[in-house]
């Protein structure tokens, strides 16, 4: 893996500056039952295409960040700092 | 013997360079290689065959083959021919038994064939089985090529990165015309050479240099040596060229057998006559016109044969001592005498970059070799890489093998054509299967030399074309690598805290504590902590994390973050916090201070601090608090002032006041300490009455040294871990793992579920419903008895939990631990068993602390 990110602070970067997060879940509100807690916790899509995920630019300017990645290909389609959310919801 | 001047020789024959071989002393000039040295002294055997111990000379003479693989002052598998002269250099041969000359296993060669067939190891020497050490002994004796020297002097090694515009792989003609063209605009171009060379038309020259692939990202490794270039260039432009490919016939690696670029070089370069007589065998106009070479030289050219316009069935040569004598050639079948033997297959493109970062190879039938198509984006090719070239013709997979010498297919690995045909015969008929059974490409070239050859014998062997076998997969090093380079410079980062050399002046012990150093104790561990239950003691505590959260909604963002509640703590005020997970995994463990209506201040543990900035961060990322975090770790020194005695010296240090009433437990207050202004947190890790000093790290020795002056006697991280356990405080991720949580741990009281939602609250009320499965308790022997961590509880005879700390405690007269056992256990007196040194010793539970179970010290 030696594919560049876009921090949207710092721009193209090699991504051995980022740590990897892990793709963007949505934790569950009000009462969940415990197969979504088991789902939100444990269980991730792992999809063969497109995937929204969180980085973290830690040996650079220390932004969290969502890219949008081609898992099959690293191809990079784009980064954004999300919106905040203020809920439970993420 | 030297020839006249050559119009591009490379030699400077004005200066000789000396170095040594087998012990004797060879020399040369400079611009010569040890190869061409040892050429020109008269050296023609270089080395011996991995398996059967062939002599071999040199083929290629451009640093593919494994033919000239000498120990150069004791670096094994150097390849000499492209390897410079030096002053002194001592030159050994590997991979024999006696001399290059009379290598005693050479007996191999002419004995143990039947016994030695392909994939003999996976087969022989399999029975008996008692009998396998000493095949065992053998085989690790003669397998492999070269040795790694017992003490190897240490080299240095390092990781260089360099971002450019173009990146040109090659120094050829083509590649340097590329470089220049593509530098005319100014562009940032670097060019990577194998050979030596200088920059030139703006761009830059990275030589003696060789990139060994190309990853995603246009991430391209270069081995110059001593630096591992990480090159990135947003345009890549190979120009690898070609590789001349070697014949397939009957004793085809007899000495004197080359490839024409041996010839060109040996003349052309060192001006060094090859040989006497000479055949040529090409299959091209460039293997074809060594000719001009030879005849400069002065060497007989004996019979020339163009692949193309013969009906060439037939090449066989024979010689005696491994060197070459004749040759029967041509449809003729004449047997013609000569000591070289220029036999070219074409040219191969080294596509092997190109296939790497993800280009189609493709198989083109009327000139027999693979060509590379469609490029990625942002790769391209200059030169004979791509497949332009003469017309060549298509050589046979083998030219006659049914009689004669051994028909070597891969010379690095010593496999012959028969070694193929038997891999077909037993099934393993595609290219993958057989070149793992067979080892064909596998050896030092990479199959530079013997790829193509071996994809053509397949092709006859199992009748299928050579377009459908395929190419086996490209992978990296395309060349080979020191693995020193790749392991990059020897360190070992290290972390110190600002009172590092206050420690080390004290004589210290130090211990490795993640990637800090700390000290284990000053001298006497028990005397530390005796000195801090009864006077007065002080501990570095400056790797502890220290995060500032600042902002309108910083307690809600807390609140948020761990269990219990910060927004109703009063400002002056600590509470401990215990951050988890969604999962109910405890993060980390430290204490809250309320420094202002906005303000907190948020301790970690020493290794929790950087993992606990960022989970901070990354929720508040997702929920957009009006609140800064800040790690503040590196810049703050923190020193722990510990014992009866604290009070008081706190008091000769400062102005304010520091009574139990004005600064009762867990009270924060900024004062000045010896001049230093100071956050202040009344709290007890030790057990007994302390203040935890967090300040700007400058000042780290003036109040070390300020506070030890007043009495306090240092005391290192071994005293403080008895401390901690006679108050049976956890170390989170030593007394805990990850299937702990909240109240298996013995926390309930942490856990606030009347609040709204916090990470971690599922998993908390999951672990409400369920009930435990596990507690964490204390447990007390007699301190005769030391348990290991990790020692198992029995109970009734079966496992039933494990030991996560234990000490002898002087103060409390037993010893003391922590351990996880069967909820049914964890009351206070409840027996238990601990396995010690095979046999069971008893404990008896406590779910208090060990020393001060009412925490009146830390009161008072």
């Amino acid at each position: 893996m030696s594919f560049l990110l876009s921090c949207p602070n710092c721009g193209l970067r090699d991504v051995y500056e980022f740590k990897y997060q892990g793709e963007v879940t949505k934790r569950p509100s009000g009462q969940p039952s415990q197969r979504e807690l088991s789902a939100y916790v444990y269980f991730r899509d792992n999809v063969a295409g497109i995937q929204r995920e969180w980085w973290y630019h830690r040996v650079g300017c220390g932004q969290w960040f969502i890219a949008e990645r081609d898992t099959r290909t690293n191809t990079v389609l784009g980064t954004e700092i999300p919106l905040p959310a203020r809920s439970p919801d993420r | 013997m030297r020839l006249p001047k050559q119009p591009n020789e490379l030699i400077d024959r004005e200066t000789v360079v000396s170095f040594s071989f087998e012990g004797s002393p060879v020399s040369g000039f400079r611009g010569d290689t040890i190869g061409s040295a040892l050429y020109v002294a008269g050296r023609r055997v270089f080395s011996r065959s991995f398996k059967y111990h062939r002599p071999r000379g040199l083929l290629c003479c451009s640093g593919q083959c494994p033919n000239c693989m000498l120990t150069v002052d004791g670096v094994p598998n150097v390849r000499v021919c492209v390897e410079p002269i030096r002053e002194g250099a001592d030159v050994r041969p590997q991979n024999v038994l006696g001399s290059l000359d009379r290598d005693l296993l050479g007996v191999i060669d002419r004995f143990a064939g039947p016994f030695t067939p392909v994939g003999f190891y996976y087969r022989t020497m399999i029975r008996p089985r008692r009998a396998w050490p000493l095949y065992e002994k053998f085989l690790r004796h003669v397998a492999g090529l070269g040795r790694v020297p017992a003490n190897v002097e240490s080299r240095r090694y390092d990781t260089e990165h360099l971002n450019v515009d173009v990146l040109v792989i090659g120094g050829g003609r083509a590649g340097r015309t590329a470089a220049a063209e593509a530098a005319a605009d100014g562009t940032r171009v670097l060019l990577v050479d194998e050979r030596g060379g200088t920059g030139a038309d703006g761009y830059q020259v990275l030589a003696p240099a060789r990139a060994i692939g190309i990853y995603e990202g246009g991430l391209v490794p270069v081995d110059a040596g001593d630096v591992l270039y990480r090159v990135r260039a947003a345009r890549i432009v190979v120009a690898t060229g070609s590789v001349e490919q070697p014949l397939v016939f009957p004793g085809n690696d007899l000495v004197g057998v080359m490839l024409p670029g041996a010839v060109r070089r040996l003349v052309d370069d060192w001006a060094i006559k090859p040989g006497e007589r000479a055949v040529v065998v090409g299959a091209d106009d460039r293997g074809l016109d060594v000719t001009d070479q030879l005849q400069r030289a002065g060497v007989e050219i004996a019979a020339v044969v163009d692949l193309r316009s013969s009906e060439t069935a037939r090449i066989s040569a024979s010689g005696s001592g491994g060197r070459l004598r004749s040759v029967v050639i041509g449809p003729s079948a004449r047997k013609v005498g000569c000591d070289v033997l220029v036999a070219s297959g074409g040219r191969q493109p080294a596509y092997s970059l190109l296939a790497q970062a993800g280009a189609l190879i493709e198989y083109e039938p009327r000139r027999s070799i693979f060509l590379p198509r469609e490029l990625p984006a942002g790769v391209e090719t200059a030169g004979s890489v791509a497949g332009t070239g003469d017309p060549a013709a298509a050589p046979l997979a083998s030219y006659g093998t049914s009689e004669g010498d051994k028909c070597f297919v891969c010379v690095c690995e010593d496999v012959t054509e028969k070694d193929v045909r038997r891999a077909v015969a037993e099934g393993f008929d595609s290219i993958e299967l057989a070149k793992r059974y067979t080892t064909v490409t596998m050896g030092p070239c990479q199959g530079k030399l013997c790829h193509l050859g071996s994809i053509r014998l397949l092709a006859r062997e199992t009748g299928t074309p050579e377009d459908e076998i395929g190419t086996t997969t490209a992978r990296p090093p395309w060349a080979p690598v020191e693995l020193g380079l790749l392991a990059g410079r020897h360190h070992e980062p290290m972390k110190r805290s600002p009172l590092h050399f206050r420690h080390e002046q004290a004589g210290a012990s130090m211990m490795w504590t993640g990637a800090w150093r700390r000290p284990f104790a000053y001298g006497d561990v028990e005397a530390e902590v005796r000195a801090v239950h009864q006077r007065l003691g002080v501990i570095d505590v400056s790797t502890l994390g220290k995060i500032v959260v600042d902002g309108a909604q910083a307690g809600e963002l807390l609140d948020r973050l761990y269990p219990n509640r910060f927004s109703d703590l009063a400002a002056g005020r600590i509470r401990y916090g215990v951050p988890t997970t969604d999962g109910g995994r405890i993060l980390d463990d430290g204490t809250v201070a309320r420094l202002g209506d906005e303000l907190f201040y948020v301790t970690t543990t020493s290794t929790g601090s950087d993992s606990v900035c960022e989970w901070f961060e990354w929720w508040n990322t997702v929920w957009g608090y009006d609140a800064e975090i800040v790690n503040l770790t590196g810049a703050l020194a923190a020193i722990n002032l510990a014992g009866p005695q604290a009070r008081d010296a706190l008091a000769s240090l400062t102005d304010v006041d520091v009574s139990n009433e004005a600064l009762k437990y867990l009270d924060a207050r900024e004062l000045s300490v010896a001049g230093v202004p100071c956050l202040a947190l009344r709290i007890g890790f030790v057990g007994e009455l302390g203040y935890e000093l967090h300040f700007p790290a400058s000042a780290a020795e003036h109040l070390w040294d300020a506070l030890v002056h007043a009495g306090a006697v240092p005391f290192g991280l071994e005293p403080q871990r008895i401390l901690r356990l006679e108050k049976a405080h956890v170390i989170i991720g030593q007394d805990t793992d990850s299937e702990s949580n909240l109240l298996s741990a013995g926390m309930p009281w942490i856990l606030k579920l009347d609040k709204e939602d916090f990470v971690g609250r599922f998993a908390a009320e999951l672990a409400q419903e369920r009930g435990l499965g596990e507690r964490l308790v204390g447990f007390t022997m007699p301190s005769t008895t030391l348990p290991p961590e990790g020692a198992q509880v029995v109970i009734d005879g079966w496992p039933a939990g494990r030991v996560t700390s234990a000490r002898v405690s002087e103060q409390v007269g037993r010893t003391i631990g922590l351990a996880w056992v069967r909820p049914e256990f964890a009351t206070d007196g409840a027996e238990i068993e601990i396995r010690v040194s095979g046999s069971l010793a008893r404990a008896a539970v406590t779910l208090t602390p060990f020393y001060d179970p009412d925490g009146v010290k830390l009161r008072s």
